[in-house]
């Protein structure tokens, strides 16, 4: 199939192709505290620190005795990794120096309620594992996890989304530069709680990918105990087509960019297919697959190339790796303004670490790289022949040798079509190579902290506790007469704790409360006018105006008098509002109407004119569709008497 | 074999086990009230309740699953695991110095242990060379297990025995020892071994790690290789401890290992010489001398091995309000020798006055150490001092409390006489007493002072 746009692929397409898709979604709980240490939760994360170490990573084996494939591969990349430290944030346990402390009940709590949520069948005893991650996002080497939960579902229209486990686990280091062999991380966040919700690969187009995550953010986020904000949910999509093979993007920070990153990295997957099969054609397998590596420095020792001929005044080495049999190949398309060279180069960037790009060429090129006679040269040192490639890279000694050995290995991997990787989102919808994806081998069991029983008595007060379902709620704020779209959108609001708490204690109106949630005090709190918000202030507010009979359009008025800078007691600040103050407010707005000059405009925007500055006056006091009865009618009035 | 069938489990799950006829390493489902779960049975270890059964789920993780709970259990299959490092033969290079690593235990080389959950140590060139293959760039290795104890269990019959290896090892021309060693009582063993084997030819270096070596920020791999290389290649003839710096991986640090003390329960950097400062730094590509007062390594194989002990010493922390019955215990249970770590300048309350005496006419050896680790026992200063030496209390200089308890072990191993065992106790073998203590020989940096805070940020790494 020929890449098509997004929107113009159908589900048809998807089909054909066997697209298949899961997610990995983490979100960080609400906790105080960090998940294995008592260190406080400080967000916004900070650039300041107070100190640096130096560590690197060395793989281990698994228990069942076997190495992993990433951590060998991170270990090939010899990195020097640097860890700063922020003293207000971070203490010995994050630096590995000191052993974990127990694990966070409270992050526990939530953990399992969430959970309980997705209808996941419960352990009954907690066993903290190592996840081994080499790449230094965690000082350890390896990130604690455990797991609460499989085989839960959570619907979606007509069918269940299976979720394949749920996890609770301790968050990484966030990057700062990877230059070179250096690389550095900010250790802040390392350590804050999160769960890692991981979905079947049930999901069949990148609408459907769109959709299941928004559901399962807003599920997670009614429980009002997730953290929101920057960074604070981060999801992963697996993708594979038919023929393909698992592919992890990790690191979408927004959910509207997965249908694209899905639907590009299907079509990549679909053209490494396309050089499979052309591979096959020409007759070139696993057992037959043929490479060299040549010193070629001396023969471009002159070269006006400048990426080369700066390295080799810099005395750097310069190979070139001959694929016998793969002319043609690295010039094929994989990602929309990508060939098979960008896989090759990727590698070559991330495990050799020659970062500086462009890192390699090759003679398929029809850009200007070396003049033809150096290839000509290069080629017949070579020995290349017509049907062969040759793939040049630079730098020191060290880091070409495994530059070379990488082009080989990610050349013979396209005879199989798809290898396993985990890759980089990119901003404009594409992906990029980041590390081999990681197996089961990777975890190991902690050794540092004992089982721990959940029981049949903590998940019962838990789930007594917890808010019912989503979509049970909305069933039941439907029954409350909240119209289709409100009760859809309270079921999944983080406000959902305090809508339901407010009900219980007031005699407001469902609809009028949640319509102002929704609607009002959404955006007067993340604009930061309810400086003294409190959950009592803010119900004994509406005690207030329930009481008094105050119409709706006058809360977010009197809330923001009492919960923001002015902080006025609630019974002083309804008093302009309360309805037995508007008597007589007809003969009110007839005096204002009467003090507006006539203006020469056409009578619907007098109209609108005239309600405006009535408005001004009068808004929260009355009810905006009496005004708008007494204006017009006062307003035909005079149009009637002056025609 | 019926017990490995059931390996760790007791009671009520053992039972349910049996009930479902299957046991360890056995693919299964098991349908219990909080759904399906299938993997495989994994041990269990032996201090953990016997109401759960443990499962390897096929992601990779362990849960476990209350017995209460399992209506059924399905057999899938059977596959068991076993962790093994793999072995690659260690290869030889007549160029290279040879080296003994004589392994005593610790978390140096260790793995999982499924009896306990915990990790145990495991060991041989072969299983070295294919976790930390740098070694073989260094020297000809060759291991010898001593013993596979955590360093806790270490006592005088396993330091004689290092001992007389050392001595053999000597003898028979290796050019450097490494001792693998758990690292809570490494000093204690790096104290002792600078007695019982004086005027080593070769360096003797102990090592451990911080981290067990099944962690990819293990520490002992570096470890490892700046002690292979301190002591195949090293110029320092004596007993050391080599572990990190800094915690960061980048320099280790040559201690002598009768003023080294492991001053943190957790870091990596826990190894520090007090009252003085170490012998040098090594990474992987140089040593940096810190002092020339060291012995140099020598063609000679003359070493003197005097691997004795009395055991019947103990170390006495003074704390305020101690109550005599304490030392009464001792004398009455025929304690030779007591190490006092007394406070300030070396002293006790004087209620304890009667019976250090009485201790001291029932020919008990009692010398004073400072639990403050730096400075010296000054016991002319103040009365309290004055008087206790009256009683028989010997000041024991500036030696660590660990190793004044370590050598008069060894001094009571060698004589019972009062005056004799003095003069071993007083006569500086391996620095244990030193003449002179640096001004550069305390410093511990006080976090939270502003010019300290700006050095350690300054500080890259």
């Amino acid at each position: 199939m020929e890449y098509k746009k997004l929107e113009e692929t159908t589900f048809e397409d998807y089909r054909k192709m066997g697209l298949k898709a899961g997610l990995e979604i983490h979100q960080q709980l609400l906790t105080s505290k960090k998940l294995f240490c008592r260190c406080p939760v400080i967000i916004p994360y900070s650039n300041k620190y107070d100190a640096e170490i130096l560590r690197h990573m060395r793989p281990t084996l698994s228990e069942l005795g076997e190495y992993d494939g990433t951590a060998l591969m991170e270990f090939k990349t010899k990195k020097e990794i640097i860890y700063q430290i922020n003293g207000e944030s971070v203490c010995t346990y994050e630096m590995d120096d000191t052993p974990p402390f127990e694990l966070n009940e409270e992050a526990l709590d939530i953990a399992i309620e969430i959970t309980n949520l997705l209808n996941c069948n419960m352990v009954s005893e907690i066993h903290i594992a190592r996840k081994q991650y080499l790449d230094g996002s965690i000082p350890t080497g390896f990130q604690r996890t455990t797991i609460l939960g499989i085989d839960g579902w959570i619907p979606y229209k007509k069918r269940k989304i299976g979720i394949i486990q749920l996890g609770l686990e301790e968050d990484a280091c966030r990057e700062v530069s990877d230059i070179g062999h250096t690389r550095v991380y900010r250790t802040d966040r390392l350590g804050v709680p999160l769960i890692e919700m991981v979905t079947y690969p049930d999901i069949r187009t990148p609408r459907e990918a769109f959709d299941i995550a928004q559901i399962l953010r807003h599920l997670v986020r009614s429980t009002g105990k997730v953290r929101t904000g920057i960074g604070a949910a981060r999801q992963d999509v697996n993708v594979s087509v038919k023929g393909g093979r698992r592919n992890e993007i990790k690191g979408v920070p927004r959910i509207p960019m997965i249908p694209l990153l899905i639907h590009n990295e299907a079509f990549r997957q679909l053209n490494l297919l396309r050089i499979k099969e052309k591979l096959k054609k020409r007759g070139i397998k696993q057992s037959n697959f043929k490479h060299f590596a040549y010193d070629v420095t001396g023969i471009l020792q002159n070269t006006r190339y400048y990426p080369i001929e700066k390295a080799v005044s810099k005395k750097s080495k310069v190979s070139a790796v001959l694929l016998k049999g793969y002319r043609g190949i690295l010039s094929m398309k994989i990602q929309p303004e990508t060939t098979f060279a960008k896989e090759i180069s990727d590698r070559v960037r991330v495990i050799a670490c020659l970062d500086k790009l462009p890192n390699i060429i090759h003679s398929d090129m029809e850009s200007e790289t070396l003049s033809s006679t150096e290839w000509q040269r290069v080629k017949k040192f070579a020995n290349a022949e017509e049907k062969d490639t040759l793939v040049l890279v630079w730098g020191n000694e060290e880091d070409v040798e495994t530059a070379s050995n990488e082009i080989a290995i990610r050349a013979k991997e396209a005879i199989d079509g798809v290898p396993n990787e985990t890759r980089r989102a990119l901003p404009n919808g594409t992906n990029e190579f980041e590390r081999i994806l990681p197996g089961p081998n990777r975890m190991y069991p902690d050794t540092d902290l004992p089982p721990l029983a959940i029981t049949e008595e903590r998940i019962k007060r838990i789930v007594s506790q917890a808010p019912d379902p989503p979509w049970a709620a909305e069933k039941r704020y439907l029954k409350m007469k909240l119209s289709r779209e409100l009760a859809a959108q309270m079921s999944i609001a983080p406000e959902r704790p305090l809508f339901e708490k407010v009900l219980s204690e007031t005699n407001i109106r469902p609809k009028t409360l949640a319509s102002f949630i929704i609607s009002n005090l959404r955006r007067m709190r993340k604009d930061g006018i309810l400086t003294n918000f409190s959950e009592e202030r803010f119900i004994s507010t509406l005690k207030e105006i329930t009481r008094n009979r105050v119409i709706e359009e006058a809360i977010p008025m009197i809330v923001e008098k009492t919960c923001g800078k002015e902080m006025l007691e609630p019974a002083e600040a309804i008093l302009e509002y309360r309805p037995d103050e508007n008597k007589g407010i007809e003969a009110e707005i007839r005096e204002l109407v009467g003090q507006i000059e006539p203006i020469p405009i056409e009578r619907n925007k007098l109209n609108h004119y005239v309600m405006g500055k009535v408005m001004e006056r009068y808004r929260g006091k009355i009810r905006g569709k009496r005004i708008l009865a007494i204006v017009d009618s006062i307003l035909k009035e005079i149009h009637s008497s002056t025609k | 074999m019926p017990s490995e069938k059931y390996k760790g489990y007791r009671g009520k799950s053992r039972a349910c086990l049996k009930s479902f006829s299957v046991g360890v390493w056995y693919d299964v489902e098991i349908d219990s009230t909080r759904g399906k779960f299938k993997g495989i049975i994994l041990p269990r270890s032996e201090t953990a309740d016997s109401k759960h059964i443990v499962l390897k789920l096929r992601n990779g993780y362990n849960v476990g699953l209350a017995v209460d709970t399992i209506k059924d259990i399905k057999e899938l299959g059977h596959k068991e695991a076993h962790y093994k490092i793999p072995e690659k033969k260690f290869p030889y290079n007549p160029g290279k110095p040879s080296v003994k690593l004589l392994g005593t235990g610790g978390t140096i080389a260790s793995r999982l242990d499924y009896r306990t959950g915990a990790v145990i140590p495991a060991f041989s060139p072969g299983e070295l060379y294919s976790s930390v293959p740098e070694l073989a760039e260094i020297c000809n290795l060759e291991t010898e297990k001593l013993y596979g104890v955590f360093s806790e269990n270490m006592g005088p019959e396993q330091w004689i025995g290092t001992a007389l290896a050392i001595g053999k090892e000597i003898e028979r021309g290796v050019d450097g020892i490494v001792i693998g060693h758990g690292t809570d009582t490494m000093h204690h063993t790096a104290a002792i071994l600078s007695f019982m084997v004086q005027d080593s030819p070769i360096p003797i270096v102990m090592v451990g790690s911080q981290r067990s070596s099944d962690r990819p920020s293990s520490d002992a791999a570096i470890n490892l290789i700046n002690a292979t290389r301190s002591a195949g290649i090293g110029d320092i003839a004596e007993v050391m401890v080599c572990m990190f710096g800094p915690t960061s991986d980048q320099y280790g640090l040559l201690h002598r290992g009768t003023r080294v003390r492991k001053m943190h329960s957790s870091y990596r950097s826990t190894f520090r010489t007090i009252g003085d400062i170490p012998l040098a730094m090594v990474d992987r590509n140089r040593f940096i001398h810190l002092r020339k007062d060291y012995k140099k390594r020598r063609k000679d194989r003359n070493v003197k091995i005097n691997a004795v002990f009395d055991d019947r010493v103990a170390i006495v922390y003074y704390y305020p309000n101690m109550k005599p019955d304490i030392i009464e215990a001792l004398i009455d249970n025929g304690y030779k020798g007591i190490v006092i770590a007394g406070t300030g300048l070396g002293h006790v309350n004087k209620p304890l006055y009667p019976v250090l005496k009485r201790a001291s006419k029932n020919g008990v050896h009692i010398y004073m150490t400072v639990q403050t680790l730096w400075g010296y026992v000054q016991m002319y200063v103040y009365d309290t001092g004055r008087d206790l030496m009256d009683l028989g209390v010997i000041p024991a200089a500036n030696m660590l409390p660990e190793v004044a308890y370590v050598k008069l072990g060894w001094a009571l191993g060698q004589s019972t006489d009062r005056e004799k065992v003095k003069e071993i106790m007083l006569t500086p073998v391996a620095g244990e007493i030193t003449e002179r203590e640096p001004h550069n020989g305390y410093l511990i940096f006080q976090g939270g002072i502003p010019e300290v805070d700006k050095f350690i940020s300054s500080l890259k790494k």
